[in-house]
């Protein structure tokens, strides 16, 4: 009963007048960036970090968590109407979504899209709650060597669960290590790769290289390409389903949204892997595969249900271990940082109403979105009809002000133009930025608690292994690192990534 | 370069070679340390060579398997993105966020090969004011909003 009681605690911090209205505004920041393409949670979240100093941490946690479920909500309805996705998680609803609009069934696949979010969202903030301080105590057991080894699972999981080549996923891992140690060393007070720039010394800020390798640079390669987007009828009727309809969505979603839970946890999971894995179990599980790919509400409720309750739970690793597993959760360790919260298990003890309001939060913000998605969906089509020529140099405008509004310095902008360069050339060379952003948060993290737990054993590399919870940890991330570069299950890997992006 | 068959992987794993030798070269100016009581440069230099590993390996599957091509650099995008925003950072306190703003959505527009100048100019206007009543009148950020002749 103690979870209720904590609940109880959270929901009065939640439904304070100021965290209602910044819940407010992420959510509907979420879904309009969810609707559109070309500007995904992580770009929006680095855009807004500054903004957030003034702010409570949870006021600014509770808006922060906003944009990214809510992103969840508004990219279905881009991927329904437009077949395009307007966030990576709803690539899958494509699929079938906009096949289910061209039969004039916009309306329903809307519904369950939103609805099934729901559902999923109030799920998962209940798992959450209820998962979240067992685990949180057992971290606290933790000493550095184990933390050192839950570092390098998590970044290693985070790695083989997302697309892509493997090892240069770990050199970008290590690459983003090595950007995060840049500046004055807390221990020995050296000035590290500083460069005799006087920006440097307090290290590179998480805005820049974000907004840098998310925001920009998606710019410069949207700009690239020739777009054309071409809404579905605009007239949606019947934003409800048939009870055949609610027949054979409910399992599906309630499937997804297990899966997403599940997945949720997992490093390098969330939303993103959720919807793909869910659509790949809907479509095993049919009795009429053949109907996927042709309109099968099970393929938009069970993607749909899963990315938002895959994009809930990834708060679990956060909150209780202090261990980001994917881009957003690393903006969110470093809107945890401006505000002076060391995440890590300790916070669920020490900021009992950080914690329990931002869980509160979420069910609340759910309650929102389904509000803003169905009855307001007009105002989201009307959007979606501006062309992105008049949209990007909005975006960038925001960003541009955003990020000189850190530090006042035109030094800031300088240096998110040069991540920004450098994102372009990691997307020409297929190289994702996510494991990137990944490492450079946790760098600091990593190198302090290494040097903890080497002086903790004089010097000696095996504690690590004498460390039973240690040694458990580093045997998982190397059986992972050598089941997936076998070359059997290398291919099959390959091709299920490219069999659910074509 | 007829004997990079994957230019992708081979220059990726080329540019993590030259990102890891800097990072040893210029750690090996800090102090080593032991591992008992590691100095500043022992994680840079310990990630560094990591990193030149990998980049290696990275390169030689580039020279093995075969894989696509580069995709053209658009050096319009990268300049009238990018470089927009660099001068607006440099010029914002002078010309203050309207003109800033102006300033910076009619060039960016250029970047789009479907530039028109009217659209250009009324969009700039128009989130010009957005933005003085969000950033400066919303959310209270220090910047000027007119230029630097006519400030305060």
């Amino acid at each position: 009963m103690d979870v209720l009681q904590h609940l109880g605690t959270g929901f009065g911090v939640a439904l304070t007048q100021v965290n209602l209205m910044y819940g407010l505004v992420g959510a509907l920041l979420g879904t309009l960036i969810g609707v559109l393409p070309g500007i995904g949670p992580v770009a929006t979240i680095a855009m807004l970090l500054p903004t957030t100093y003034a702010l409570p941490p949870v006021s600014a946690l509770i808006m922060l968590a906003g944009i990214y479920y809510g992103a969840q909500y508004g990219g279905s309805t881009t991927a329904i109407l437009v077949n395009m996705p307007g966030e990576t998680s709803s690539v899958v609803t494509c699929l079938d979504g906009y096949q289910m609009a061209r039969r004039g069934q916009a309306g329903a696949a809307l519904a369950v899209a939103a609805l099934g979010s729901f559902f999923a969202g109030s799920v998962a903030t209940v798992f959450v709650a209820a998962f979240s301080p067992p685990l949180s105590e057992f971290a606290l057991k933790f000493g550095p060597t184990e933390y050192f080894a839950l570092m390098v699972l998590g970044l290693i999981g985070a790695v083989i669960l997302a697309s892509g080549s493997i090892v240069k996923a770990i050199a970008m891992i290590v690459l983003g290590l090595l950007l995060g140690i840049v500046g004055t060393d807390v221990n020995s007070g050296a000035q590290r790769f500083v460069f005799d720039v006087p920006e440097l010394v307090d290290g590179i800020g998480v805005v820049a290289v974000a907004m840098g390798l998310f925001g920009f640079a998606e710019i410069v390669g949207n700009v690239e390409s020739r777009e054309k987007r071409q809404v579905v009828s605009a007239k949606i009727k019947g934003l409800w389903l048939s009870r055949k309809q609610f027949r054979d969505a409910a399992p599906a979603v309630v499937r997804g949204t297990a899966l997403g839970s599940f997945l949720g946890l997992l490093p390098g999971g969330g939303a993103m892997l959720s919807s793909f894995a869910s659509y790949t179990l809907e479509k095993k599980l049919a009795k009429d595969p053949s109907q996927f790919g042709k309109g099968a509400i099970q393929g938009v409720a069970g993607p749909e249900s899963a990315n938002n309750a895959g994009a809930q739970a990834s708060f679990i690793p956060l909150l209780t271990l202090g261990i980001p597993e994917n881009a957003v959760m690393a903006m969110m360790v470093g809107a945890m940082t401006i505000h002076n919260i060391q995440p890590g298990p300790q916070v669920i003890t020490s900021n009992p109403e950080l914690f329990w309001g931002l869980v509160a939060s979420m069910w609340i913000g759910n309650l929102m979105l389904v509000v803003l998605n169905l009855p307001m969906i007009g105002m989201w089509i009307k959007l979606l009809t501006v062309p992105y020529r008049l949209l990007y140099p909005a975006i960038l405008l925001f960003c541009a002000i955003g990020v000189y509004s850190v530090n006042n310095t035109s030094m800031d902008i300088t240096m998110t133009a040069l991540f920004g360069l450098l994102g372009v050339v990691f997307a020409k060379l297929d190289c994702e930025p996510a494991p990137l952003l990944l490492g450079f948060v946790l760098g600091p993290m990593m190198e302090e608690n290494l040097r903890r737990a080497l002086l903790l054993s004089r010097g000696d590399p095996m504690t690590f292994i004498h460390h039973p919870i240690s040694a458990v940890m580093l045997a998982a991330a190397a059986t992972l690192l050598v089941i997936v570069l076998l070359p059997n299950v290398r291919k099959r890997r390959e091709e299920a990534f490219h069999e659910e992006i074509a | 370069m007829g004997w990079v068959r994957s230019p992708k992987d081979f220059w990726a794993g080329i540019l993590f070679v030259t990102f890891g030798i800097v990072a040893v070269a210029v750690s090996s100016g800090y102090s080593m340390g032991t591992a008992a009581r590691m100095g500043p440069g022992y994680f840079p230099r310990g990630l560094g060579g990591l990193l030149v590993i990998l980049g290696a390996l990275v390169a030689l599957r580039g020279i093995r398997v075969p894989g696509p091509a580069i995709p053209a650099f658009r050096a319009r995008a990268l300049v009238f993105v990018l470089g927009t925003v660099v001068v607006f950072g440099i010029a914002v306190p002078w010309t203050g966020v309207i003109l800033g703003t102006v300033l910076l959505i009619f060039v960016t527009s250029f970047a789009s090969h479907e530039f028109r100048w009217q659209a250009a100019l009324t969009s700039g206007i128009v989130l010009a004011i957005a933005a003085v009543l969000v950033f400066i009148v919303g959310l209270k950020l220090q910047l000027p909003i007119w230029p630097w002749p006519f400030n305060r």
